[in-house]
C-alpha cells in the first residue's frame, strides 16, 4: 500500500504552523473564498455529496445534519463546535487546535456560511491550555485580518467566533450537555426531541460538530468531493443503512504500543495494520490482549478481532458499539482484564451526570462490584449481574437520556462476553489487584 | 375522536387534548408509576420509573411497536398510539429502576416520616423485586437540616427526581435548591447561607415523593396512617387554596394543598400551611361568658343564649335602628346569612356592617425573578386581602340591606350614640380591632362578641361567644374569583367552644340542627346572587357563582325581602 500523504496533519509540526501568515502562505482561506462565492445550499450539497460523517463519535452524516435546520428561519442559527474531547484515549482535536487552528477556523467559517449562521461557539475542554491560547490567538488574527467580524472576508456578512472554556466534565461533550453548559447551566443532557437543529443553544436552531469534522470541511471545499470520496470505504451494499466511511481519519494510538501517536490514515485501516505497521507493535515482545477500537465507550476487540476495518461499520460487526472517536488503546497481556474494566467503570461512574436513575446508579454499582472483585471477594454470579446491569442502561434499551450510559455499558458487555474465562479464573484464584477497601470511592 | 390503546384497551381522548402516555393511561384506569414527572413542572424524564413500550396502530389495523422502551411522561399520545405497560419487558424495567433507586437508599422506613405515604414504598411493593442484590456498603450522605427554616433534608433518602429543584426554579422562581456533585454522589443542596425560605417553600415537602424533604413542623408528630383527613379551604387569604386538613385526636397536625384547577392549582403558601397554630393556642376562647349588669357570670350556653336573644330582641323593640351587627369577612356564607337574616327579620331597620378586612401590601405573585420581582403570568398568588370570605359576606349584606356599611362608619355611629346594641363577630386570628377602637365600644348598652381568640373587644363585651375555627366548622367561603368552596369540619372545638354556625342557628331560634349543605341550598334559593349554592354539595373543586345551578333544591324557610 502506498504511504498515505497526510492532509489534516500536513502542517502539524511545521514552524509557526499555528500562525495566520504561514497558513495563508500554504493556501489557507482559499477554501473559504471559494465557499463564499457559492450559495449556502451549494456548500451544504458539496458536504453532503462528500459523504463526510461526523468525527465526534456518532458518525452522523454532516451535510444531512445541516439540512435538518428549519427552512426560511428568521432569527439566529448557531454553530457549536465540540472541542470537549474527553473520550479516554482521544487527542486528535488537541493536535489540530494546538498546531493548525486556522484550518479549523476556516472550516467553521465555511460551515457558518452553509448553515447561515453568524455566530459560532467553540466549546473547549478546560484542560487544553495550549489549545486555548493558540485558538484565541488565531481568532484574534482573523478579526484583525477581517476574516471574522462585521464584514467577514469582505462578504458584507457578519461572523463571530467565541471561544468558551469548559470546567472539566466528560458529559459536556454530549451535544445537548454542551449546549446547557454553554448557556451557563449544569451540563445535564436534554431530552430529545426537540433536537438541537430545531431547538438548541439559547433555544435557537443549532448545529453541533466536532473539531476534526470542521477540518474535513475545509479540505473538502479545497480539494473537492471526488478527492474525499477517493479515500476510505464505500457503503456496504449489504447494509442499506451504511452511509459509507469516506475520507482521512485521525487515529489516536495509545497504550501498549511502541510508537503511540496520532496517525492520519484512510478510514478503514485495520486495527492490526495500525498497531503493527504504524504503531511499531507491542513493547517487550508481549502480546495483544484487548484493543479499544475508538475510545473506551466503544468496548473491546479481542486479540483475534484485529483484522476488522476501523471504519464506521467495522467494530460493530464484532459487537463493539462503533468506531467512536477512533482512539485505539492497546492493552497487552501483562494486564488483568478485571483491572482494565474496573478502570473503565470508575471513569463512567465518575462522569455520569446523574440525571437518569439507571445510569447514575448502574455505573456506580458496576464500579462497586468490580472493586469488590479486585479485593478478592468476587463471585461468578457477579459476572451475570454485571452483564444484566450493563444490558439495562443506555439509549439503546431506552432507559436513559444520553449515550454516556451506552458507552458505560459497552466495555462491560464486551469484556464479560469476550474475556469471561479470564474473569472466572481471576475470581477462582482469589487474586487481589486492589488495595482499595470495598466501598471507597 | 382520537383513540389511544392502553394495554389492549381503547380509550378516547379529546380532539385537541395534549396528553402524555401517563395521562392517557390514567384515562384507561392504568397506573404508570412516576417520580420526576409532575403536571405542574417541566418534563425531565430522568427517573425512568415510567418506562413503557410504545407503538402505533396503522389505519389498516396493524400495530407497529418500537423496539425500545420510552418514558411515558415524555411521550405524547396521538390517535392510534399504543401503550403497553404490563409486558414482561416493562415489568423488568420497572423492577430495574426500583432496584437502582433502592441500592443506596437507607430503607429507614420505621423512622421515616414519609412511611405510609411514600412512593418508594408503594412502588416497591407494587413493582419492585423485594430483595436486594447489593453486597457492597451503601453510599452515605449527610442530613441537611439547614435547607430551610421549615424544611429539612434526609439526603440519602433522595431519589434525585429534582421536583424540588424545578419547583423553586419554575414556580417560586427563587431557585434556592440545586443539585451538587455528580453521578451517584449527587445531592440536593442550597447555596451556602441561602436557605430555602421562600413563602412557597413548604410545597417541596409535598412534591418530594419520598421522605427526603420533610416538614420540620410535622416531623415525628404523627405516623401518617393514623391521620384523618378532610378536604377544606385555607382561610388565610382570598385566594382560597383547596387544602386537606390532617388531624388526630381533635388536634390538627398539618395542612396540605389539594389540587384544584378552579382554585389555586397544586400548591399553597406557607402562611396558610403553618398559619393554623392559633387553633390550639393559649389565647383561644374556650367557653362562653355572660356578664350581667348585676355582676353575675355564667359560662352556660343554655343560660347565655336565651338571655342574649332576649336582650337583643328587647333592644330592637326599643329602637331597631340602634341595633347593629358586624359581619366579619372570616364568617362563612351560612353564618353571615343566619345572622343577617335574624336581625333583618327582627326589623329591617337594624344595621349590618362589614367587619374589618385586613390587607397587607399588594398581591404577592410567583414566580419571581432573581431580584425578587414578580414575572408576568403568575403561577401562584398570595393575595393581599387576608381573609377568606369578604366576597361572600358582602353578597349577603347586599342582599339583606342593599348596601355594605364599613366597620369605621359603624364605630362612629357607636361613638355618636346612634347605635347602642351591637353583635360583633371577629375571627381574624391576627387581630381585627385596636385598643382605641375597642374603647369606643364602652359606650354600648349591650355588646355581644362572637370570636375565636381574646381581643381588645372581649373585656368590653356583655356576652362572649366562643366560636369555632375553620377546622371546626362546615360552611362556604367565596374566594377572590367568586369560587364558592366548602370548608369542612375536621376536629371538634376545644372545651366549651362551638362552631359559629350552630351558635347563630340556635340564637336565631331555628329548630333542628345546623346543616351546611341544606342551608346552602336554602341560601341558593333565596339569594339570587348566590343561586349557584343551591347545588348544596359544592364538590371537591367548588362552584363558581357564575355557574348555573344544576340541581333545583326544594325551598325551605321563610321569605325575607331586602330592605
Ligand atoms: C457522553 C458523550 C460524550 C461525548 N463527547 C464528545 C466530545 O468530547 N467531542 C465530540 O466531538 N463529540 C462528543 N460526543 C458526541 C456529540 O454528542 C456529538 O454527536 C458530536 O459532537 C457531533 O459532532 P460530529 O457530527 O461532527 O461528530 C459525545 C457524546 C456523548 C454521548
Ligand atoms: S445517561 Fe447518564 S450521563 Fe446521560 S443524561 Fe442520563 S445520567 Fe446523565
Ligand atoms: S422515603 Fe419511603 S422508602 Fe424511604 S425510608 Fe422513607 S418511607 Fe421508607
Ligand atoms: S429531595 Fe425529594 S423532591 Fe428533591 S430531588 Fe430528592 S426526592 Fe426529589
Ligand atoms: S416519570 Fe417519566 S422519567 Fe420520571
Amino acid at each position: 500500500m502506498p504511504k498515505f500523504e497526510p492532509v489534516l496533519l500536513a502542517r502539524v509540526g511545521k514552524p509557526d504552523s499555528q500562525k495566520l501568515e504561514t497558513y495563508r502562505r500554504d493556501g489557507g482561506y482559499e477554501a473559504l473564498k471559494k465557499a463564499l462565492a457559492m450559495s449556502p445550499e451549494e456548500v451544504t450539497n458539496v458536504v453532503k455529496d462528500s459523504g463526510l460523517r461526523g468525527r465526534g463519535g456518532a458518525g452522523f452524516p454532516t451535510g444531512l445534519k445541516w439540512t435538518f435546520l428549519p427552512k426560511n428561519h428568521t432569527g439566529p442559527i448557531y454553530l457549536a463546535i465540540n472541542a470537549d474531547e474527553s473520550e479516554p484515549g482521544t487527542f486528535n482535536n488537541r493536535i489540530l487546535m494546538e498546531d493548525d487552528p486556522h484550518q479549523i477556523l476556516e472550516g467553521i467559517a465555511i460551515s457558518c456560511h452553509a448553515i447561515k449562521s453568524e455566530r459560532a461557539y467553540l466549546y473547549l475542554r478546560f484542560e487544553y491550555g495550549k489549545s486555548y491560547r493558540n485558538l484565541q490567538a488565531a481568532i484574534d488574527e482573523c478579526y484583525a485580518a477581517g476574516i471574522l467580524g462585521n464584514n467577514s472576508m469582505g462578504s458584507g456578512k457578519k461572523l463571530d467566533i467565541f471561544l468558551h472554556r469548559g470546567a472539566g466534565a466528560y458529559i459536556c461533550g454530549e451535544e445537548t450537555g454542551l449546549i446547557e453548559s454553554l448557556e451557563g447551566k449544569r451540563a445535564w443532557p436534554r431530552i430529545k426531541p426537540p433536537f438541537p437543529a430545531i431547538e438548541g443553544l439559547f433555544r435557537k436552531p443549532t448545529i453541533v460538530n466536532n473539531i476534526e469534522t470542521m477540518a474535513c470541511v475545509t479540505h473538502i471545499l479545497n480539494r473537492g468531493v471526488e478527492w474525499f470520496k477517493s479515500i476510505g470505504v464505500p457503503p456496504d451494499p449489504k447494509n442499506p443503512r451504511d452511509a459509507g466511511s469516506y475520507g482521512p481519519k485521525l487515529y489516536c494510538l495509545s497504550g501498549h504500543v511502541n510508537k503511540p501517536g496520532c496517525y492520519e490514515l484512510p478510514l478503514g485501516v485495520t486495527a492490526r495494520e495500525l498497531i503493527f505497521e504504524h504503531g511499531g507493535g507491542i513493547p517487550h515482545g508481549r502480546k495483544v490482549k484487548a484493543v479499544v477500537p475508538g475510545g473506551i465507550s466503544m468496548g473491546f476487540l479481542s486479540a483475534d478481532e484485529l483484522d476488522i476495518p476501523l471504519d464506521f461499520n467495522g467494530p460493530g460487526k464484532v459487537g463493539c458499539l462503533g468506531l467512536g472517536t477512533a482512539a485505539v488503546v492497546v492493552v497487552d497481556d501483562s494486564i488483568s482484564i478485571v483491572d482494565v474494566l474496573y478502570n473503565c467503570c470508575r471513569f463512567f461512574s465518575h462522569e455520569s451526570c446523574g440525571q437518569c436513575t439507571p445510569c447514575r446508579e448502574g455505573t456506580a454499582w458496576m464500579t462497586k462490584i468490580l472493586e469488590r472483585m479486585r479485593s478478592g471477594h468476587g463471585t461468578t454470579r457477579d459476572l451475570d449481574l454485571l452483564a444484566e446491569v450493563s444490558g439495562s442502561i443506555g439509549i439503546i434499551p431506552g432507559t436513559t437520556i444520553c449515550g454516556l450510559s451506552d458507552g458505560a455499558a459497552w466495555p462491560v458487555k464486551n469484556a464479560i462476553k469476550k474475556f469471561r474465562p479470564e474473569f472466572e479464573e481471576y475470581i477462582a484464584s482469589g487474586k487481589k489487584t486492589a488495595r482499595v477497601p470495598v466501598g471507597a470511592h | 375522536m382520537p383513540t389511544v390503546i392502553v394495554n389492549d384497551k381503547p380509550v378516547e381522548i379529546g380532539a385537541d387534548e395534549k396528553l402524555n402516555c401517563v395521562q392517557a393511561a390514567q384515562r384507561a384506569g392504568v397506573e404508570i408509576p412516576t417520580y420526576c414527572w409532575h403536571p405542574a413542572l417541566s418534563v425531565v424524564a430522568s427517573c425512568r420509573m415510567c418506562l413503557i413500550e410504545m407503538g402505533d396502530k396503522k389505519p389498516d389495523g396493524t400495530i407497529a411497536m418500537q423496539p425500545k422502551l420510552f418514558p411515558a411522561c415524555q411521550t405524547p399520545v396521538k390517535d392510534g398510539t399504543v401503550i403497553v405497560s404490563n409486558s414482561e419487558k416493562v415489568k423488568q424495567a420497572q423492577k430495574g429502576t426500583l432496584e437502582y433507586l433502592l441500592l443506596n437508599h437507607p430503607l429507614d422506613c420505621p423512622v421515616c416520616d414519609q412511611a405510609g405515604e411514600c412512593f418508594l414504598q408503594d412502588y416497591s411493593y407494587r413493582y419492585g423485586r423485594g430483595y436486594t442484590r447489593l453486597q457492597e456498603p451503601k453510599t452515605l450522605k449527610p442530613d441537611k437540616d439547614y435547607i430551610g427554616d421549615q424544611i429539612t433534608l434526609f439526603t440519602d433518602r433522595c431519589v434525585m427526581c429534582t421536583r424540588c429543584v424545578r419547583f423553586t426554579r419554575e414556580i417560586s422562581g427563587t431557585a434556592e435548591l440545586q443539585v451538587i456533585n455528580r453521578g451517584s454522589h449527587e445531592e440536593i443542596d442550597i447555596f451556602p447561607g441561602e436557605p430555602c425560605n421562600n413563602k412557597l417553600a413548604g410545597n417541596v415537602v409535598d412534591l418530594c415523593p419520598v421522605g427526603a424533604l420533610c416538614s420540620k413542623d410535622f416531623l415525628y408528630k404523627q405516623r401518617v396512617w393514623w391521620l384523618q383527613t378532610k378536604s377544606s379551604t385555607c382561610p388565610d387569604c382570598s385566594t382560597g387554596c383547596s387544602i386537606r386538613v390532617d388531624q388526630t385526636g381533635d388536634v390538627v397536625k398539618r395542612l396540605r394543598p389539594r389540587h384544584n384547577p378552579k382554585a389555586q392549582g397544586h400548591f399553597m403558601c406557607d402562611d396558610g400551611r403553618f398559619g393554623w397554630k392559633y387553633i390550639h393556642g393559649p389565647d383561644r376562647l374556650t367557653q362562653p361568658e355572660m356578664r350581667s349588669p348585676q355582676g353575675a357570670k355564667s359560662h352556660d350556653w343554655d343560660a347565655i343564649q336565651p338571655a342574649l336573644r332576649a336582650a337583643l330582641e328587647g333592644a330592637v323593640t326599643r329602637k331597631a335602628s340602634a341595633v347593629a351587627a358586624v359581619l366579619s369577612p372570616w364568617m362563612t356564607v351560612e353564618e353571615a346569612y343566619l345572622l343577617a337574616k335574624w336581625l333583618k327579620r327582627l326589623s329591617p331597620q337594624t344595621r349590618l356592617a362589614l367587619g374589618p378586612v385586613r390587607k397587607e401590601g399588594g398581591d404577592d405573585c410567583y414566580p419571581k425573578d432573581v431580584r425578587g420581582k414578580a414575572l408576568p403570568n403568575p403561577k401562584f398568588t398570595i393575595r393581599h386581602e387576608k381573609c377568606p370570605n369578604r366576597k361572600g359576606v358582602e353578597l349577603i349584606l347586599q342582599h339583606f340591606q342593599g348596601s355594605v356599611i364599613p366597620f369605621d362608619t359603624l364605630l362612629s355611629e357607636v361613638e355618636s350614640n346612634q347605635v347602642d346594641t351591637l353583635f360583633l363577630t371577629g375571627g381574624d386570628p391576627k387581630g381585627w380591632i385596636t385598643e382605641s377602637q375597642a374603647a369606643v365600644l364602652g359606650k354600648l348598652k349591650m355588646l355581644a362578641v362572637l370570636d375565636l381568640l381574646k381581643s381588645p373587644a372581649t373585656p368590653k363585651a356583655h356576652y362572649v361567644l366562643a366560636g369555632g375555627s375553620f377546622a371546626e366548622k362546615d360552611g362556604t367561603f367565596i374566594n377572590h374569583a367568586g369560587l364558592a368552596q366548602a370548608i369542612v369540619k375536621a376536629i371538634r372545638s376545644p372545651e366549651n367552644a362551638r362552631p359559629d354556625g350552630r351558635i347563630l342557628w340556635e340564637l336565631s331560634g331555628r329548630r333542628g340542627l345546623f346543616h351546611a349543605t341544606n342551608l346552602r341550598r336554602e341560601i341558593g334559593q333565596e339569594v339570587p346572587s348566590l343561586a349557584a349554592l343551591s347545588v348544596g354539595d359544592l364538590g371537591e373543586h367548588g362552584v363558581l357563582l357564575t355557574e348555573r345551578p344544576t340541581v333545583a333544591a326544594p325551598v325551605r324557610g321563610e321569605k325575607v325581602t331586602a330592605s
